[in-house]
């Protein structure tokens, strides 16, 4: 184990994670649109402010899982079909790369979003590395 | 590209026009958008028509006129907006002669250091801040050591001057009260600028400009400035110890080569001779603190031979100091490694013990790295690779999973079938 630190979470300058956004369809569709615009809004001030600080790397929004293809592998075959696999009724539909001083920070950008979705909050894996 | 002899020289000269350019006009934050101008100029012009005789002048002359543009359209904006503006000075008055070169000033790096190490900005900040107006290196270039799009470290960087400049902070030495404190979070800065750049060294990139070396060239600067400070040298010491084994760190497909396994034929003697001086010099009338230590562990092991010839006493014992001194769980983890070379694994293991259930070190791998390491000492394989699992499973670094797997595996191979 080389080196000793300032502490756990001075170790390195930054942290990326991606937040993981999962959404029901129906939770959505069924919304008053005044209400949708208001919970929108609130995603896309945070990606403002997350854009402006220096924070975000990326983000995408994926298509209405009604597009989705899964592809099988069966006896070696890929087999493709139309739909989202499983009887999930969230799926994935946003997704966010971000690079931030902390964990702490991390979950305090994702919590907004939260409001009618589940938000994953996952970190990346790296190539840097101690020997031991 | 570049030639090496023109980047390093505009690297060493950044700091230096800055300071001239801040002064001169009284703002950093524009004063630095500036300068970036001219270096990007000097580093497409110079390389094709030579090096002018007086480059310093060359670029605080570019600066200077970039900077009397922006302040001659800023002023012609206000006049345009409100009559009142007319009143300014115009620039001429406030602006000297642009091809004037006034004197530099030995502390000009050390009051920039303190500007973008400056305590309202986040350490991501502070480091990007850093290494684009002190270390000379463009925003595309720390976006590409960083990892990030250019996009975000520009945003980054501008909203790192925004903040400067809401707090007032001024292009000078801190007052006197504050200045250890600040000192500790410039010193802090170049250590994450030098991790960075140290743990991600697992192969050969070219395209990323190197970190390591940058932290060594500012961590130098300011020895330079301040000889006295025992901090300072003990951690550009702890720089040149640790660094001096960068070529061993790694092999060639990426993987993690353990300390006691590493080729120390390959370790860089002129930084561990450079590294050793250093921290002995210091050790020997600086107040002690935690980057000398650090050092001092660094140069015990830089000066073993071969891995049975390190002396863990006194490793053990500069360990127990650095507990004392700057008590952390980190610390206790490279403590316990310490202490079970010494008094064997058990020893090593209760003090481990002691860090069940911190906080600090909730999720974080390293606890059960050392816990599997030092199991594995014992000859408790299966609790071993059961740690040695859990550690891969906790890590981010995909190298150090690599490895703590095939230490897993590895047992798995020697040892009696699990039950």
């Amino acid at each position: 184990m080389k080196g000793a630190h300032a502490g756990p979470t001075s170790w390195s300058a930054s942290v990326k994670y991606v937040v993981l956004i999962y959404s029901n369809p129906a939770t959505w569709a069924e919304m008053p649109a005044a209400e949708r615009d208001r919970a929108l809004g609130v995603h896309n001030t945070m990606i403002k402010e997350l854009n402006e600080s220096g924070e975000l790397i990326r983000v995408d929004g994926l298509a209405d899982p009604w597009a989705t293809k899964t592809i099988r592998a069966r006896g070696g075959v890929p087999v493709v079909t139309d739909g989202p696999f499983g009887e999930a009724k969230e799926f994935l539909a946003g997704v966010w790369a971000i690079d931030v001083d902390s964990l702490e920070r991390a979950l305090e950008v994702a919590a907004p979003v939260a409001e009618y979705d589940t938000v994953e909050v996952r970190e990346l894996m790296d190539l840097s590395g101690m020997e031991m | 590209v570049n030639e090496p002899g023109v980047e390093g020289l505009l690297r060493d000269l950044a700091p230096q026009v800055l300071a001239a350019l801040t002064r001169r006009f009284g703002s950093f934050v524009t004063a630095e958008d500036a300068v970036q101008e001219a270096l990007l100029a000097a580093a497409t012009q110079w390389p094709e028509q030579g090096v002018p005789e007086n480059p310093r002048g060359w670029l605080i002359t570019v600066g200077a006129r970039r900077l009397t543009d922006q302040l001659r359209s800023d002023l012609a904006r206000a006049r345009r907006e409100t009559a009142a503006a007319a009143l300014l000075p115009p620039v001429e008055l406030v602006s000297p002669a642009a091809d004037e070169d006034l004197p530099s000033d030995e502390d000009d790096t050390l009051k920039l250091l303190f500007l973008c190490c400056h305590p309202a900005l986040s350490p991501t900040s502070q480091v990007a801040l850093t290494l684009r107006a002190v270390g000379g290196l463009t925003t595309a270039q720390i976006a590409q050591a960083f990892f990030v799009p250019e996009a975000t470290m520009a945003q980054r960087i501008s909203r790192a001057k925004q903040s400067i400049k809401a707090t007032g902070a001024r292009f000078d030495m801190p007052p006197e009260a504050e200045r250890a404190e600040r000192l500790g979070v410039v010193l802090h800065v170049l250590y994450l600028i030098f991790n960075e750049g140290y743990t991600t060294s697992t192969g050969p990139d070219l395209q990323r400009p190197e970190l390591t070396a940058e932290a060594i060239r500012i961590a130098r600067d300011l020895r330079r400035l301040l000889p006295e400070d025992g901090e300072v040298a003990g951690l550009l010491a702890l720089m040149l110890l640790t660094d001096a084994r960068r070529a061993a760190r790694a092999a060639p497909d990426g993987s993690l080569v353990p300390l006691v396994e590493q080729d120390r034929g390959l370790w860089d003697a002129d930084s561990i001779r450079d590294g050793v001086a250093l921290i002995s010099e210091s050790l020997t009338r600086a107040r002690l603190g935690p980057y000398q230590l650090q050092a001092a562990i660094a140069a015990v092991h830089d000066e073993a031979a071969r891995p049975e010839d390190t002396d863990w006493r006194e490793i053990v014992a500069l360990y127990d100091l650095l507990a004392r001194l700057a008590p952390n769980p980190m610390v206790t983890l490279n403590q316990a490694v310490a202490v079970a070379m010494v008094d064997g694994p058990r020893a090593g293991l209760d003090l481990l013990a002691g860090l069940e259930g911190d906080s600090r070190l909730t999720g974080n791998h390293r606890l059960d790295a050392v816990r599997a390491h030092l199991l594995e000492m014992a000859g408790e394989h299966a609790e071993a690779r059961e740690s040695y699992w859990s550690a891969a499973r906790r890590t981010t670094s995909i190298p150090e999973r690599r490895y703590l797997e095939a230490r897993a595996a590895r047992i798995g191979d020697n040892a009696p079938v699990d039950r």
